[in-house]
């Protein structure tokens, strides 16, 4: 990310004192508290942490969707008021307009901001052919398999020129193989780009292998609760992922989120009390309960 | 920016692109194409195949009930055959006095179902999309709907000074209550991560209307159209009955009242094919418009 950093002034998101909780019937749910988070123009940072613990709250707050109940977001200075196509957004399920093929489904923000229908169309294909997906132009989403839709909504969020890009859980729904071929589409267009990637997950590999950066949050209510520096080299090859560096960031990042894990499913819970657990709950067998 | 660390070789490239080769590649030849579009189109044939054969032997066993003069529960007695309907057919298209009464009921409900239409959507739309709107006009709505449009009659030539004007009217009120119910569900089904999507590249508040809500809806628009229509013919056929001096549900009236058992059928029969017409243009319509629901 050296030059990558240098040559970039733009896009730094800066989360502060930031705290969030939902209004529901039984009073404030709590789902992110007191959370200092930041993405340096062009870093590719990811957030891990267990499921429910606030992770695309969190998201949905930088992208403008929700409003903190205290503290701020920022975007190079400028407090975030709401949506806005400097912050480009990739959703965990697939969210192109069936109605637009591929390319039109691409050209939607440049049409948004009024480019002529000539112009959009050539960016459009540029686009397009970064991701390998030229031939589909003309396509309906319909008719695309799950990573090519993905895909293409990474495609459609760059497509306007984001400051940066934000990613719930892209690739929750590819299987393995699939995934690890949009990692690398991602971190190419990434690399080519230049901009400032947050990306939520719950794949560890997924974050080690992708970032220069990962925040840890804590069950819910979330906060960070570790951050850790990626310091593998780029541009990442798959066989990294057998380096005993990758592995011994693994295991790091592996006993920060078990313990977590186990938090979220149920107050603190030792491995010796886990063991219990599949056995006897509170000296009844599960076949009592059952 | 010439950066070649690009991961898409041309060999990864052509492996995400093998699904399309399915797709018809630079020029194949006429009768491959012709045999694929048997292949995919089969199920059709076989349907148009099929059901070709049950009109025929629906067609066959009325002869033989009219002409046996059966009587099981039912009396065919008087009953026309298919024949004698054929033939007093022959007769009517020659007739400018019947095609007339056709050409009537299709301008009352090209107006009717027309303006329901362009009433029921927009409003559709509007309510599903402002709050305000929906709670004023949805109770009005929601008691006026469960009417049925022969209900309204003896109302409708009260309110409207001419015969004419009462008739279109109730083939508009027919068709309007599906259109204006389906759109606005249409509307409430809209998925809201499309709209965020569409918030997150730029859309502000008109262009998500026309670009997400509208599109979105359509195939809902779609089914109120066409079960506006079937309602427009229901409406329509019993408001001349009763109150018209012409009119193809005036003909088949008149038929029994004159005892002209052949044109009851015939005017029967003119009915369901007019009906069925309007909605496949219907159908037609929304294949042009919404091209990426046909296959
Ligand atoms: N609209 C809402 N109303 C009330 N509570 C909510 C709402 N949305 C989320 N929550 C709660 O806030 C917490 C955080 O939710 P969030 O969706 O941010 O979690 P997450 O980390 O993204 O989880 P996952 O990995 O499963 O997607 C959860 O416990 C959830 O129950
Ligand atoms: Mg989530």
């Amino acid at each position: 990310m050296s030059h990558a950093a240098l040559e970039t002034r733009q896009g730094h998101i800066e989360v502060r004192n930031f705290a969030l909780s939902y209004e529901t019937i039984d009073g404030a749910v709590e789902a992110v508290t007191d959370t200092q988070i930041h993405v340096a123009p062009g870093e590719f940072v990811s957030i891990v942490g267990p499921s429910g613990c606030g992770k695309s709250t969190l998201l949905n707050a930088v992208a403008g969707f929700l409003k903190p109940t205290c503290g701020i977001v920022t975007v190079d200075g400028n407090a975030v008021t709401g949506p806005s196509a400097e912050r480009g957004m990739v959703f965990q399920q697939y969210s192109l307009f069936p109605w637009k093929t591929v390319r039109e489904n691409v050209e939607f923000g440049l049409k948004m901001r009024g480019m002529p229908k000539f112009e959009r169309a050539r960016a459009a294909r540029t686009l397009l052919g970064l991701a390998g997906l030229e031939a589909f132009e003309n396509h309906y989403p319909e008719r695309l398999s799950g990573g090519m839709k993905q895909r293409v909504g990474i495609v459609r969020a760059l497509a306007t020129g984001p400051k940066v890009l934000l990613l719930d859980e892209p690739f929750g729904a590819l299987d393995a193989q699939t995934r690890i071929i949009m990692q690398q589409i991602l971190t190419n267009m990434w690399q080519r780009l230049k901009i400032s990637v947050l990306f939520v997950t719950h794949d560890i590999d997924e974050a080690i292998f992708l970032s220069d950066r990962v925040y840890c949050m804590t069950a819910r209510p979330g906060s960070i609760k570790a951050e850790i520096q990626i310091p593998l080299e780029r541009p990442r090859q798959q066989a990294m992922m057998m380096s005993s560096e990758f592995l011994a960031l693994r295991r790091g990042l592996m006993s920060l989120i078990r313990e977590e894990s186990l938090k979220a499913m149920g107050g603190e819970i030792t491995d010796l009390g886990m063991q219990g657990l599949s056995i006897e709950l509170q000296g009844h067998s599960i076949a009592d309960i059952l | 920016m010439s950066s070649p660390a690009l991961m898409t070789s041309p060999n990864q490239a052509a492996a995400t692109a093998a699904p399309g080769a399915a797709i018809p590649p630079s020029r194949p030849e006429f009768s491959a194409r012709a045999a694929r579009w048997f292949r995919l189109n089969q199920d059709r044939l076989r349907a148009l195949l099929i059901g070709t054969a049950s009109l025929i032997a629906f067609l066959i066993t009325w002869h033989l009930l009219t002409t046996y003069r059966v009587v099981f529960f039912v009396k065919f007695t008087n009953v026309p055959a298919p024949l004698a309907v054929y033939a007093s057919f022959t007769k009517a298209i020659h007739d400018p006095k019947f095609l007339m009464h056709i050409l009537l009921s299709c301008r009352r409900i090209f107006i009717g179902f027309s303006l329901a239409a362009l009433v029921g959507v927009p409003l559709g739309l509007i309510m599903g999309r402002f709050k305000l709107v929906h709670e004023i006009v949805f109770p009005v709505a929601e008691v006026l709907r469960p009417i049925p449009a022969i209900a309204w009659v003896p109302m409708a030539i009260m309110l409207w000074p001419t015969n004419e004007q009462s008739i279109v009217f109730i083939t508009f009120l027919g068709s309007f209550f599906p259109i204006l119910v389906n759109t606005l569900h249409g509307m409430t089904l809209v998925d809201p991560v499309l709209v965020r999507a569409a918030k997150c590249l730029g859309a502000r508040e008109t262009s998500i209307f026309r670009e997400v809500y509208f599109p979105a809806s359509l195939p809902h628009i779609f089914t109120g159209l066409t079960v506006g229509m079937g309602v427009a013919w229901v409406s329509l056929i019993a408001a001349e009955m009763i109150s018209g001096q012409f009119g193809i549900g005036y003909f088949t009236w008149e038929a029994y009242s004159l005892v002209q058992y052949a044109d009851i059928a015939l005017g029967m029969i003119a009915i369901g094919v007019l009906g069925l017409g309007s909605s496949l243009v219907i159908r037609a319509a929304g294949q042009l418009v919404m091209p990426w629901r046909s296959r």
